[in-house]
Order: C-alpha cells, then sequence, then structure tokens
C-alpha cells in the first residue's frame, strides 16, 4: 500500500486548525484573580494540554490577551497599550467578574469591565472563576478560532463576526 | 503612662480628651497642631507618623475631620488627634518638618478630601491621575461618577 502522500482540507479548516493549537497567552495579572490564572496555567490544571502554552511575556510574542483582575482607570492606558502591541490576528479573555465588568467595585477608580476600552472575545465570570470555567473558556476560544473564515478571493465571504 | 502625662503636662494643648478602646484620642484646634505634635515628638517619643486621613460628616459644621495617628515605639503607645476644619478653609499645618513620611500621606488626604496642608508645597495627585476634577472620597462625590483617560469604544 502507497504511503498517503497528500490530505484533503479546506483551507479556512486547516488555518483554523493550526491556530488553535498554537494560542501564546498574555497575562495582564493585576489583581487576586492571579492566584487562579498561576494556578490554571500550572502543573495540576496545565493549560497546555489545549495547545495555550508557555505564558509569553511580551505583548509582541503573544496573541491572546489575559486580563487577570481589576482594570483601574489610572491603569486603562496601559491595557490599550500592551492590546495595540499586540500582532493580528489577537484574542482577548475578561478573566474574573473585575475584567468582565468591574465586579463589585463601581467607585471613581474602577473601570467597568475592559470591554470598554478594548475588545474582548471571550468572558469568564467568577470571583475568582474556577480552573474548569477558564478552561473551558479556552476550548470555546479554540472553537470560535477554528470557525473563523480567511479570504483570499474577493468572491470569498469575509469573517463573521466573532463571537 | 505616657497617657496621664499627655493628659496632664498638655492639657492646655487640646480641648477634650477620651479614651477610644484603649487609646487616647484628643480633639485639638488647627492652630494648636504643630505645637502639640512637635512636644509630643520630642518630650514624649511619639516618633512614628502612622497616618493622616480625613473623615467627612456633610450635615457638620466645620464639616471635616483631620485625623492623625502617632505611635510612641518607646511606650508602645498609640495616640489620635482629631482637628475640625470648615469647609470654607479646609486648612491644617504641615507636618512634614517633623516627620519626612507625611509628605506622601499629606498628598493623598488633599487629593482625597482637598484637605490644604499649609506649607507643604508638594502636594500633586499621588493615587489619583493629571486631570481628575474633584475629591473622590468626600461624600458630594457621586460614587458612579467615572472620568475615564481612555476614550470608550462605541
Amino acid at each position: 500500500m502507497a504511503m498517503m502522500d497528500f490530505i484533503t482540507t479546506r483551507k479556512d479548516e486547516l488555518v483554523g486548525w493550526v491556530r488553535k493549537f498554537s494560542i501564546f497567552p498574555y497575562p495582564f495579572v493585576t489583581a487576586c484573580c492571579g492566584m487562579e490564572f498561576m494556578a490554571v496555567a500550572s502543573t495540576l490544571y496545565d493549560t497546555d494540554r489545549f495547545g495555550a502554552a508557555l505564558p509569553r511575556f511580551t505583548p509582541r510574542q503573544s496573541d491572546m490577551l489575559m486580563v487577570v483582575g481589576t482594570i483601574s482607570h489610572k491603569e486603562a492606558p496601559v491595557i490599550k497599550r500592551v492590546y495595540d502591541q499586540m500582532c493580528e490576528p489577537k484574542w482577548v479573555m475578561a478573566f474574573g467578574a473585575c475584567a468582565t465588568s468591574g465586579g463589585f467595585y463601581r467607585n471613581y477608580a474602577a473601570l467597568q469591565g475592559v470591554d470598554k476600552i478594548i475588545p474582548v472575545d471571550i468572558y469568564v465570570p467568577g470571583c475568582p472563576p474556577r480552573p474548569e470555567m477558564v478552561i473551558d473558556a479556552i476550548m470555546k476560544l479554540q472553537d470560535s478560532i477554528s470557525r473563523e473564515r480567511h479570504p483570499i478571493f474577493p468572491f470569498e465571504q469575509p469573517n463573521p463576526a466573532k463571537i | 503612662m505616657v497617657y496621664e502625662t499627655i493628659c496632664e503636662n498638655l492639657k492646655d494643648q487640646f480641648e477634650n480628651s477620651w479614651d477610644s478602646y484603649g487609646m487616647l484620642v484628643l480633639d485639638l484646634s488647627a492652630d494648636k497642631l504643630l505645637p502639640l505634635v512637635t512636644r509630643l515628638k520630642d518630650e514624649l517619643g511619639f516618633d512614628l507618623f502612622l497616618d493622616v486621613t480625613a473623615v467627612d460628616f456633610p450635615e457638620r459644621e466645620p464639616r471635616f475631620d483631620v485625623v492623625y495617628h502617632l505611635y510612641s515605639s518607646k511606650h508602645n503607645k498609640r495616640l489620635r488627634l482629631k482637628v475640625q476644619v470648615p469647609e470654607s478653609r479646609p486648612a491644617v499645618a504641615t507636618l512634614t518638618g517633623l516627620y519626612g513620611s507625611a509628605r506622601y500621606l499629606e498628598r493623598e488626604a488633599h487629593e482625597m478630601y482637598g484637605i490644604e496642608f499649609t506649607g507643604n508645597n508638594d502636594l500633586r495627585p499621588i493615587l489619583l491621575y493629571e486631570g481628575f476634577v474633584g475629591h473622590p472620597l468626600r461624600k458630594d462625590y457621586p460614587i458612579d461618577m467615572e472620568q475615564p483617560i481612555v476614550e470608550y469604544r462605541k
């Protein structure tokens, strides 16, 4: 029997399949959710199993921004700059209640959800979220990445709106 | 004990004193603050400046309490000083000449409550940012009023 020299697939599926298993997260950790991030990134829960591998501590080498913790108004220019420094394609995860909606902070200092300043792809509620929720969010984000379209010809459908 | 010494030797420096859960509290007027704290530091060993903050009573006249906490490492005793200042001129003398650590704490009390510390020339914002209008810990500051730096997405 001859060796299988070729496979057939769709271009969008191939690109999506490649992209979804090479997420390099950039953890923007500001608060207590960082402890939960450490748990989920280290041995016991181990996001490496899902291709969301080693955290890259520079935004220029990463393509998933994890906003972990409360963002204050004074900090908003920093996270905006970090987001602008990341190369396309890039995705954003709002990790925890504070990054999602401001959480229980409603005052002069706290930004009411990081989606006020940067677009967010997936929200993980919880104070802090369980590691299982974060893994579920990573898998949901991978599903949506694998469904994205990559038009190169003018007759192709453009990318449908993200999540 | 040092509390009795304060109540006997310095009783012309303050108006009222009471015990709050084992800590001596002194009420005094704004002009007596600097001489009293100077004597507390030099004679009674209150060498650590713990905190200065304010309390806002919107219905009361004078409106603000400026609250100081001092600590004596020699006697292992803490002391609280309360100075009432009016809203029209919320000013007390600075203690930066006596305690260097008062510099940052006075900056914080200044931006959060609008207390003026006469003699402290470096009252820039320390926790808030440039361009923030108002004093957020005053009771009349709306609790949900935000002053974002980055423009919100549409």
